[in-house]
């Protein structure tokens, strides 16, 4: 089995029986409540083609490969500090530090702040980019202050 | 024994009848049951008495003198049936003639079963040769409930009362106060203490104006000393007052809150136990607007007027004897406007009562507009009818407006009344107090100090009276909360419920009867599935599908005959039990705010990711869910928005297979789909269907191609069975609904020819 990339940049997925899959998807099966769990590597029409239930127990180049197949296809930042917030009232202008990187968005209403579970929170942004803010006891005091005007 | 009035607790014979039926019956004779009704043959309201011992069955003749009677023989049938609201129970011999009819409105129908109970009851004995037992069943034939002999009405089936409010059911409140006592009581006792300490600074002018201003005025030096003490003495009872209030008011708010939660959970919990059948007759806004505001009214009342007027009843109290230590005469004059206030407060408390109930109805329909339209706005936009919603949206508000303008005409005079008497009653103790101390009989200082105490005295009164509307406004509240949590469900849980042993899946539906109001929806309905089997019901829409269903999950409890799993009535299961053996799938799959994953095992929340991942393959979700940027973590939103039909569709298969059901209904599970996205679906169900026993209702006749019976409903009947070439050789009701399908999949099949021709 293997997982690689071809010269023209798509995920190329060798099965076990050797079959080579070209423009593959690596999907995450639970990439909120549990990471490295439930992996499926996808062909090009959306059809399964293996499934993992965990990436613990791969060969580690594999391990790596899906890592990096799966950080590309997913992007869900992770908020990490709210720096500021434009106003207290929506529409507003939020700027977070998240774990890509600072960036800016706005948040067109409360409703848009959804609770996953006590502590994992899900922002849609205007554009409807989520953001994942994964523990809220987590977050510093200053951004747990701002956050709590909107819920 | 004695024959003539044996003493059955609720078959005893009304006393009207009594001396009529006493010479009717013969020695050693035992009556059973007794059944008043009240149509003649021509449907006007005549009373006749029917009664059933443990011999025969006697009724008044027509004429009403003499007494027709039958043998109480396995050769004559009675039976019970209704139409438009006139239950009709007949007797007939062998050869079906009609040996007499008694007829009855549809109240009565409770006793008319319970008499046709004991007939059969009494004819197995007969045939076994025992004795009549003397105590009729203790359940009630409706509701299946225990029904102590004592009681009149069936506890359980009896009415929702419609009764005003009375100030009583805050009493009710108690049973949620409880838990608090120690706390309320702590509450009290600083209540106690902070108004007390508020009393002080108006004694305290007594001393200033006699000891210390008086005096003064006549030339003597002021101490400073003693007036410093005084002063001391007002700052520290201030200060006391204030750290007392605050305690107290934090302890009770706090409470309060708590019991406002505990009666908002307490409702809530009790209202999702009740049945369909509860939610069927009730609006969602009135229910939403119940546990909402009135819970939070019940609660506002606790935590701030009630506590106010608790204050305000221990001041009035304690100053009354403050002013009476002091000067008994002047105080009596000073307490006279009391009692009328208090009357006042009573004429207008009769108004105010049947205004807020009132007002709660009204608000409840602004509710109800906006609860009917916005489910429904895509059918409000799609027959451009905004305007018209919004015009009821308008009437309701100006009803609104309309209740409340003639409840604050009586509400606005009462106040200014209240600040009039409060003035009369200054007055009066002016004067009075004027008169007294120019005898000599008060000093200056007495005259103050009461002057001091009644403008927080009459204040107080004026708080007071407002006291009314708002235990008004509670009480009313709390009888609509109580409405709920006294509603007791007309599924009821089995009072000893049969442990449920591992389930084949055999249901036998034994002489099933069930009707809506007081129209029939299934009739003598008897249907035999073995475990494991697949049963498909057809019919016209109307012919009972669906409320058939409804019984079998015990959403409904049927009106005669009974339900059996495994050879056990299932009204003697606990509904948990038996409902975790049924999975059910929904032609609308209704999908709760959460993530996929949360959706798929919410009936079973405990379910590992392995196995909700196995139950989307098995319903062909894994695929279209992992195309989902989160996956199984995806939120879909209330309705499922951003997920096609029949991928809500197979979510909800996923849920139903996640608990591995014995039983699965399907109904209409693929009609709200297309023909392509419903071979999908139908992969997915033949993986659910197996092994189990399966009961699927489909309008299209090809989706129950894998069903090993069909069963062929009409007006509440089964009319065919059997499989689809046998029933198309009837050439009866399904050959009917067979061809008619044929036909339209024919024209559709035409026009669509005629249109690619006319696109080539």
């Amino acid at each position: 089995m293997q997982l690689e990339r071809n010269p023209r940049g798509q995920w190329c997925w060798t099965d076990a029986e050797g079959q080579c899959h070209e423009g593959v998807h690596v999907a995450s099966a639970f990439p909120i409540s549990a990471p490295g769990q439930g992996v499926s590597v996808l062909d090009a029409e959306g059809h399964e083609l293996a499934w993992f239930e965990s990436l613990d127990r791969l060969p580690s180049p594999l391990q790596a490969a899906f890592t990096q197949a799966l950080r590309e296809r997913e992007f869900l930042p992770e908020i990490q500090r709210l720096v500021s917030i434009s106003s207290p009232i929506t529409p507003s202008q939020w700027e977070v530090q998240t774990d890509r990187g600072t960036t800016r968005f706005m948040l067109k209403g409360e409703e848009d702040i959804r609770r996953l579970n006590a502590r994992c929170l899900l922002v849609s942004d205007a554009d409807g980019v989520q953001y994942l803010i994964r523990d809220l006891s987590a977050l510093d005091r200053g951004s747990r202050k701002l956050l709590d005007r909107f819920m | 024994m004695t024959p003539l009035t044996p003493s059955l607790p609720r078959s005893v014979v009304p006393d009207a009848w009594l001396s009529v039926v006493n010479g009717a019956l013969l020695a050693q004779e035992n009556v059973l049951a007794c059944l008043e009704v009240d149509l003649d043959a021509s449907l006007r309201f005549r009373k006749n008495l029917l009664i059933l011992t443990d011999q025969r069955l006697l009724a008044r003749s027509d004429d009403e003198k003499s007494w027709q009677d039958w043998p109480l023989d396995p050769r004559l049938t009675l039976s019970l049936s209704d139409h438009a609201g006139v239950a009709q129970l007949s007797l007939q011999d062998e050869q079906g003639h009609a040996l007499g009819q008694w007829r009855m409105t549809l109240g009565l129908q409770a006793g008319a079963s319970r008499l046709l109970a004991q007939w059969r009851e009494g004819l197995l004995r007969r045939e076994r040769g025992e004795a009549a037992a003397s105590a009729p069943d203790s359940a009630c034939p409706v509701c299946h409930q225990p029904w102590p002999a004592d009681e009149e009405e069936c506890p359980s089936c009896a009415r929702e009362e419609l009764t005003p409010a009375s100030t009583w059911t805050l009493f009710k409140l108690w049973r949620f106060a409880k838990p608090y006592q120690g706390q309320l009581l702590a509450g009290f006792l600083l209540t106690l203490a902070a108004t007390a300490a508020t009393l002080v600074p108006p004694y305290l002018t007594m001393p200033l104006m006699d000891e210390v201003l008086i005096p003064y005025q006549n030339g003597q030096a002021i101490d400073p000393a003693v007036v410093g003490l005084y002063l001391l003495g007002l700052l520290g009872s201030a200060l006391l007052a204030w750290g007392l209030g605050w305690i107290k008011t934090y302890i009770l708010a706090l409470v309060s809150e708590r019991i406002g939660a505990d009666l908002r959970t307490t409702t809530y919990e009790h209202l999702l136990r009740l049945s369909l059948e509860y939610f069927g007759g009730r609006r969602t806004g009135d229910l939403m607007a119940r546990i909402g505001s009135e819970t939070d009214r019940i609660n506002v009342f606790l935590s701030l007027h009630l506590l106010d007027f608790a204050t305000d009843v221990l001041m009035i109290a304690m100053t009354a004897v403050i002013l009476f230590t002091i000067n008994p005469t002047l105080a009596l004059v000073t307490l006279l406007p009391l009692p009328v206030i208090g009357w006042l407060i009573h004429i207008v408390r009769e108004r105010l009562r049947t205004g807020f109930e009132k007002i709660d109805r009204v608000w409840a329909e602004v509710t109800n507009v906006l609860a009917d339209t916005i489910p429904g706005i895509r059918v409000v936009k799609a027959f451009a009818q905004e305007d018209r919603e919004a015009q009821r949206f308008r009437d309701a508000n100006a009803h609104n407006l309309q209740v409340n303008d003639r409840l604050n005409r009586v509400w606005s005079l009462f106040s200014p009344t209240v600040t009039l008497l409060t003035e009369i009653g200054l007055l009066v103790v002016w004067a009075f107090g004027i008169w007294q101390v120019s005898k000599n009989e008060i000093t200056v200082g007495v005259l103050t100090a009461f002057l001091a105490y009644i403008g927080r005295f009459y204040t107080r009164l004026d708080s007071m009276s407002r006291i009314v509307s708002h235990t008004q406004k509670a009480a009313s509240g709390a009888k609509r909360i109580f409405e709920i949590l006294d509603h007791v469900s007309s599924v009821p849980e089995a009072a000893q419920p049969q442990p449920l042993p591992p389930v084949k899946g055999h249901i036998r539906l034994h002489e099933l009867g069930f009707r809506y109001g007081n129209r029939a929806v299934i009739r003598q309905l008897s249907l035999d599935i073995a475990p494991g089997e697949m049963i498909g019901l057809v019919g016209h829409s109307g012919s009972g599908k669906s409320t058939l269903v409804n019984l079998i999950c015990r959403f409904y409890d049927p009106s005669e005959g009974r339900i059996e799993l495994d050879g056990v009535d299932i009204r003697q299961l606990a509904l948990r039990d038996y409902r975790g053996q049924i999975g059910l799938v929904l032609q609308e799959p209704f999908l709760f705010f959460g993530t996929i994953a949360d959706n798929i095992a919410y009936g079973k929340p405990d379910a590992t990711r392995a196995e909700i991942v196995a139950a989307a393959r098995a319903a062909h979700a894994h695929e279209f869910i992992l195309r989902m940027p989160q996956g199984y973590d995806s939120l879909v939103g209330e309705r499922g928005q951003g997920l096609s039909g029949g991928e809500r569709q197979r979510i909800s298969i996923a849920r139903a297979l996640l608990i591995n059901p014995r039983i699965l209904i399907m109904d209409e599970a693929t009609s709200a789909v297309d023909t392509e996205t419903e071979k999908e679906i139908q992969r997915a169900l033949d993986n659910l269907v197996r092994g189990r026993t399966t009961i699927a209702i489909a309008h299209r006749l090809s989706t129950l191609r894998k069903a090993n019976r069909l069963v062929v409903m009409d007006k509440g009947e089964v009319v065919e069975q059997g499989g689809h070439e046998e029933l198309l050789a009837l050439r009866g009701t399904y050959w009917r609904l067979h061809e008619a399908q044929q036909r339209h999949a024919q024209a559709q099949g035409d026009v669509l020819a005629e249109e690619s021709s006319d696109a080539a």
